[in-house]
């Protein structure tokens, strides 16, 4: 309760905040288990599968989509980038981050998003459309079995206060906090799901529910429609300052994509 | 394009059952389920699955409202002599897709 108030009032004057106690941030989960762990043993199978995991359907596609010359006169990926095994190694690790260009975070999503208009002169692709979805999931393999390894401090720090506020603080007609479900709950049945952590070590993730692949945001706006809270829009600031504080939260779980879950 | 994935080992012997392995991207929709709005999501389903040996039938698959989205299909096949397995999803609303792989027999 204390660290709710806490961070309640640490926010918003963070220019004026100095190396408190609270920096550097201490993680509140005595360990970090993945979502993996909360998972049934079919569901679970599933994913370490290599063939069945339905997830990677959307990697194949991604992959193909790597490869294919692009519309105008630009190079595709590939063109620039070469094997995405390689050239891609660890990128996800590194987001959401700062950029100068954008004034603030942006995620792998949007870097991708990035390289189409940029590079490619195309239009931007839709943040939860098929296309997107399978460039992210192939990118976000690549890193594969790797730890997050986002910077917290400089210009991301302002973002990761923000983002850990936000998990702590209560919110929607049912006034809970993420933390109230991800740590309090965790291990927990709610409507025949077993809670979790919360981690986002398996994003874009395969649902079963959902048939298919999603983004984080996705999911975040799931847990606020949860809540009876309004979500926020896909790629939205609120839930980049989110997806950073969860990245620094999972910092010791590898990175699982395409993870499978219930 | 609807991805696919399949799989199989790259040398078989002659006469010795192998699996194959088969996955496709398709929603298996029920027709039971409504969208947010409340309105019934239309029946959309793979119906029939084929895998046939340079022509000849080897295995075949009814599919139904009890199967999940983005179906996975594994079985056995064997084979005399080197060929091509073709794989062929057929479904409502006029979904078809085809696939071929060369086997090799050692
Ligand atoms: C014309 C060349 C070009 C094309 C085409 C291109 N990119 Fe890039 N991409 C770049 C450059 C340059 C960078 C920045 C590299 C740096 O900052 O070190 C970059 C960076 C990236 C990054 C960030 C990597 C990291 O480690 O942070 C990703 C992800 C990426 N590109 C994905 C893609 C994808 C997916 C496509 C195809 C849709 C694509 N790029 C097309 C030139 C290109
Ligand atoms: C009312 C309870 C509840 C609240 C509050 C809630 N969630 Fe969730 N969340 C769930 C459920 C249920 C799931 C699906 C089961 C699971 O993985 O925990 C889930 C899943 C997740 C996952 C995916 C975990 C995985 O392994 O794929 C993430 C990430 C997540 N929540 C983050 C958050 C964040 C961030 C907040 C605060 C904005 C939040 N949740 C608030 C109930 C909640």
């Amino acid at each position: 309760m204390t660290s709710v108030s806490l961070a309640g009032m640490l926010w918003p004057p963070l220019g004026v905040l100095g190396e408190g106690a609270d920096w550097p941030p201490k993680r509140s989960l005595a360990q970090e288990r993945s979502g993996f762990e909360f998972q049934s043993a079919d569901t679970q199978a599933l994913q370490l599968d290599d063939f069945a995991n339905p997830g990677l359907l959307w990697v194949d596609r991604g992959k193909a989509l790597w490869e294919k010359p692009s519309a105008t006169d630009a190079p595709s990926c590939e063109g620039c980038h070469e094997s995405a095994a390689s050239s891609m190694a660890g990128a996800a690790t590194r987001y959401p981050r700062h950029d100068a260009a954008a004034g603030g975070l942006i995620n792998l999503t949007q870097r991708i998003n990035r390289c189409r208009t940029e590079q490619q002169r195309q239009p931007e692709l839709g943040y939860e459309s098929y296309a997107m979805l399978a460039l992210t999931a192939l990118v976000a393999h690549q890193s594969k079995g790797l730890p997050f390894a986002v910077r917290i401090d400089g210009r991301n720090r302002p973002h990761f206060e923000r983002g850990r506020a936000y998990f702590q603080q209560r919110r929607g007609q049912m006034n809970l906090a993420c933390r109230h479900c991800h740590e309090q709950h965790a291990g927990r049945m709610m409507r025949g799901e077993r809670l979790s952590q919360g981690h986002s070590n398996g994003y874009p993730t395969y649902r079963l529910e959902w048939q298919g692949l999603g983004s984080l945001h996705r999911r975040l706006r799931f847990c606020n429609q949860a809540i009876r809270a309004e979500p926020f829009d896909y790629g939205s600031a609120e839930y980049l300052d989110l997806e950073l504080f969860l990245a620094w939260r999972a910092a010791d779980l590898p990175i699982e994509t395409p993870a499978v879950r219930r | 394009m609807t991805p696919t994935r399949i799989a199989m080992p790259d040398e078989i012997r002659a006469g010795q059952p192998f699996e194959v392995k088969t996955l496709i991207t398709h929603p298996m929709e029920t027709g039971r389920r409504p969208d947010p709005l409340g309105n019934p999501i239309p029946q959309n389903l793979i119906t029939r699955f084929t895998c046939r040996l340079d022509g000849i039938l080897a295995f075949e698959a009814a599919l139904d409202t009890g199967v999940a989205a983005n179906p996975y299909i594994a079985f056995l096949v064997s084979a005399e002599r080197s060929g091509t397995l073709e794989f062929e999803w057929h479904g409502q609303h006029g979904f078809n897709v085809r696939e071929t792989r060369a086997i090799r027999v050692v």
